[in-house]
């Protein structure tokens, strides 16, 4: 049995698995799944070098080894460190590392403009998710938040610096998957920006993916800019023949148009293959693709909360604590406000609700 | 008088040129190890000399060489650190500028030992005219056949470079120096892997200060075991330290370890006392990173002992009490100073120089820096002081580089020690922009058993 690879046993969080030498914490963690994974925001593993960076996915390392059973002085970045033989990790159950992450969200929040709701990542955004799941309601922080002149990096990758948490991701990807890298980061310490130093377009063919990587809205698409929201759109798994990329993307469309190209991500938010430009930012109608059928989305995403059509009315509680009378209503909205009539049932507008949904009921065109 | 090692021969007329640094006895060293000894004699002899790094962290050295992994075929390097940024820290400029060539001696002893056949001084880019000294120094070594190949017909090889920094402090952090060596973003790599497994091109490599590299050469004249004796506990040989701020003689002082704090401040042989005949308010003894003590605790230990001038003594009774020895930046705070402006001061330094790599630091550096700047100029609120504390714990431990926590201690040690000054600031912020708070009771005696106890 000399071909079998040495097998490390590891236990997380009271969970005890066996891995293959030269595992990180994180991707045995991984292996595990569900809660027990630590978030990670830098760390990509697709990516060489990538990761250590964003510090949420610090861990304890309760016990180094069975040869060394001491514990690790600091918190360790999971990503970037290797299990051993007989190591115990604790990532949930230490209330040391929550507070550590909590911590770090904070930080990473405090320059962070918050403006999700006019942000095209929203929804499908990894520091969205960290925030839910590690953040507080409130911010500490009292001071104007960081701002950086505007670059532009062409037609298709729109750059909002602000967003930006400088996981590197964008940086790594144009090392690995180009063969010239026009952007890095420029400046240090809080001022440090992804730039291109000179103004200029990143071009390559396989430059997009960095809209991907990005686990904030720092680079986005902008072809599909202000376009729609995600959860609006349909993600559907498709394929076209590429002479350059595997060309096994995720469709995301309403209806019959496309609205966006992306590569098909696993359940870590990863990208499976890279896609190339052509195909994410040239083929946008439904024609230029084979559809395979509906993308798996966690039913925990907001893009999965995708049922607007036929949903069960709310269950109405409060006739039945106050022994079955209504509640005195005191204003009804629907005589003052000029939208949101009571007779369109929002459930059969697909999509989000539009002023015009509701002028048409009042005056329907007479065809 | 205190036992000179370094700076023994350091004012002697025309010590930088070769002729005379030669006459006085030098390059001795260089002879006896390439002659009569194997590397791995000099490495054990660095051992047995005790020796810790004075660059801050105050590791063993020769355990550090000695972790240097040697696999067959691929180039080993020394690199030398000279990115002398510490604020408060300018003893290897001094030790550079006047006597270069112990520095070159003691790099080609240490690459003889290393096996290091390419060696490298990484140095400040603002010392440029440190760079001319150094490579007069170098070239004139070479001159004279103790660089270049075959050096004294021992058949080691070894060329030594010197590479100007271009003024980031983080490059004084080994791994973000390694980086700037090869010609990218100084940014501190993740370890492991360590310097001496994947170092410079991948190689293994050491890194070292100017000042260990400098003692390795007293280490070679006088064994390493006399040198060991020299000092007390773990605190072997002579450590140089660069006092500055309020003091009547402020410079570079070497000193055997032996001595105490006060005698260090107070006697003319060292600083001479606090200028112009005022009090001790507080001190950082290792360079700015290392938490601030007031003078009580500066003097004395918690356990009522003197405090003396070694890395036992300034750690005793760890942060909550102590300190450290660091790089030897000896910064001395008089009576009108203000520790709250004293580490806002300190606060934009870090927030200054942090790389931006990782978050904590990045973040958290120009967030303490702000808040400090609102008690500073009268607009904090009460609860700024316990933010900072919060902010400071977020940063400590959790970064990839030691640069966060050298950005937190002092902003913990200055809130632990001098929390009523913080007070004070927010509770009279119209005072607190004409006056300082003044010495209060920070030199008071400690209450004879300061020790906590339940």
């Amino acid at each position: 049995m000399a071909d079998q690879p040495k097998l490390f046993k590891v236990t997380i969080d009271n969970i005890t698995i066996e891995v293959e030498a030269g595992t990180s914490i994180l991707n045995a963690a991984r292996m595990i799944g569900g809660d027990v994974a630590p978030p990670a925001m830098c760390y990509y593993s697709k990516l060489k070098g990538s990761g250590g960076k964003c510090r949420t996915c610090l861990v304890e390392v309760a016990a180094g080894s069975t040869a060394d059973p001491r514990p690790m002085p600091k918190l360790v970045a999971s990503c970037r460190t290797n299990v051993m033989d007989g190591m115990v990790v604790k990532n949930i159950t230490s209330e040391r590392v929550q507070d550590a992450r909590k911590g770090v969200v904070e930080l990473l929040l405090i320059n962070h403009p918050l403006d999700c709701p006019i942000c095209d990542q929203a929804g499908e955004c990894h520091l969205q998710d960290l925030s839910y799941e590690h953040g507080a309601e409130g911010t500490r922080y009292e001071f104007p938040r960081r701002q950086f002149e505007k670059h532009n990096l062409g037609p298709y990758i729109q750059l909002h610096m602000t967003r930006c948490i400088l996981c590197y991701r964008c940086v790594f990807t144009a090392d690995q998957l180009t063969n010239k890298r026009v952007h890095g980061v420029l400046d240090r310490g809080d001022h440090a920006e992804i730039a291109t130093y000179i103004e200029k377009a990143l071009d390559n063919d396989f430059i997009g993916n960095v809209i991907d990587v990005c686990p904030v809205g720092a680079l986005t698409d902008k072809t599909f800019r202000f376009k729609n929201r995600v959860w609006f759109l349909k993600p559907e798994d498709a394929h076209c023949s590429c002479s350059k990329c595997s060309g096994k993307v995720t469709l995301w469309r309403r209806g019959d148009e496309v609205f966006r190209v992306t590569g098909r991500k696993d359940q870590w938010g990863e990208v499976q293959d890279w896609i190339c430009n052509e195909c994410r930012f040239e083929k946008k109608k439904t024609s230029d693709w084979v559809i395979e059928g509906p993308t798996k989305v966690s039913r925990h995403s907001v893009i999965s909360a995708n049922h607007y059509v036929d949903t069960v009315k709310p269950h109405e509680a409060l006739p039945e604590v106050m022994g079955g009378r209504n509640p005195r209503l005191l204003m009804d909205i629907h005589s003052i406000s000029e939208v949101n009539k009571p007779e369109i049932d929002l459930s059969k507008i697909q999509g989000p609700a539009h002023s015009n949904d509701f002028k048409k009921s009042e005056k329907p065109k007479g065809q | 008088m205190g036992k000179k090692l370094l700076l023994e021969k350091a004012h002697v007329p025309g010590i930088r040129n070769y002729d005379v640094y030669r006459r006085e006895g030098g390059y001795r060293a260089v002879e006896k190890a390439l002659k009569t000894m194997s590397p791995d004699q000099v490495t054990e002899e660095v051992k047995k000399s005790g020796l810790r790094g004075r660059g801050g962290a105050g590791f063993p050295a020769g355990m550090k060489w000695s972790f240097l992994a040697k696999p067959e075929g691929v180039p080993r390097y020394l690199v030398c650190n000279a990115d002398e940024s510490e604020p408060g820290t300018f003893k290897d400029r001094y030790l550079m500028e006047f006597i270069p060539h112990l520095l070159v001696e003691g790099l080609i002893v240490a690459s003889y030992a290393l096996g290091s056949n390419r060696t490298f001084i990484y140095i400040r880019g603002e010392y440029a005219w440190i760079v001319d000294i150094l490579e007069q120094a170098i070239a004139e070594a070479k001159n004279n056949g103790w660089l270049g190949k075959n050096i004294l017909g021992s058949g080691f090889d070894c060329e030594i470079y010197v590479q100007r920094g271009a003024g980031a402090y983080i490059c004084g952090e080994e791994t973000a120096l390694i980086e700037s060596l090869e010609g990218k973003r100084g940014n501190p790599r993740i370890k492991p892997p360590f310097p001496a497994v994947k170092g410079l091109w991948d190689c293994p490599t050491v890194v070292n200060n100017v000042e260990t590299i400098a003692a390795v050469v007293p280490i070679m004249n006088i064994t390493g075991e006399e040198y060991a004796k020299i000092g007390v506990g773990k605190s072997t040989g002579t450590k140089l330290i660069s006092a500055c701020g309020n003091i009547n003689k402020p410079g570079v002082y070497e000193i055997d370890m032996t001595i105490s704090v006060e005698e260090f401040i107070y006697s003319e042989e060292y600083c001479g006392g606090i200028a112009q005949g005022k009090r001790l308010k507080a001190c950082i003894p290792g360079g700015s990173s290392v938490p601030i003590l007031p003078a009580n605790l500066l003097l004395k230990t918690a356990k009522g002992e003197n405090r003396m001038m070694n890395y036992e003594s300034l750690s005793d009774g760890g942060f909550a009490t102590g300190t450290m020895m660091g790089s030897g930046g000896f910064i001395v705070l008089d009576e009108d100073q203000c520790v709250v402006r004293h580490t806002l001061t300190l606060a934009r330094f870090y927030r200054h120089e942090s790389c931006g790599q990782c978050s904590p630091c990045r973040e958290g550096t120009g967030w303490m820096e702000k808040i400090l700047k609102n008690i500073e100029y009268g607009k904090g609120k009460k609860s700024d002081i316990d933010l900072l504390w919060d902010i400071q714990r977020k940063i400590e431990g959790n970064t990839i580089c030691p640069l966060g926590d050298a950005a937190a201690w002092p902003v913990a040690a200055a809130i632990r020690h001098f929390r009523d000054e913080f007070e004070w600031h927010v509770q009279y912020p119209n005072a607190a922009q004409n006056r300082n708070y003044g010495l209060a009771h920070y030199a008071d005696p400690l209450p004879v058993v300061a020790a906590p106890k339940a």
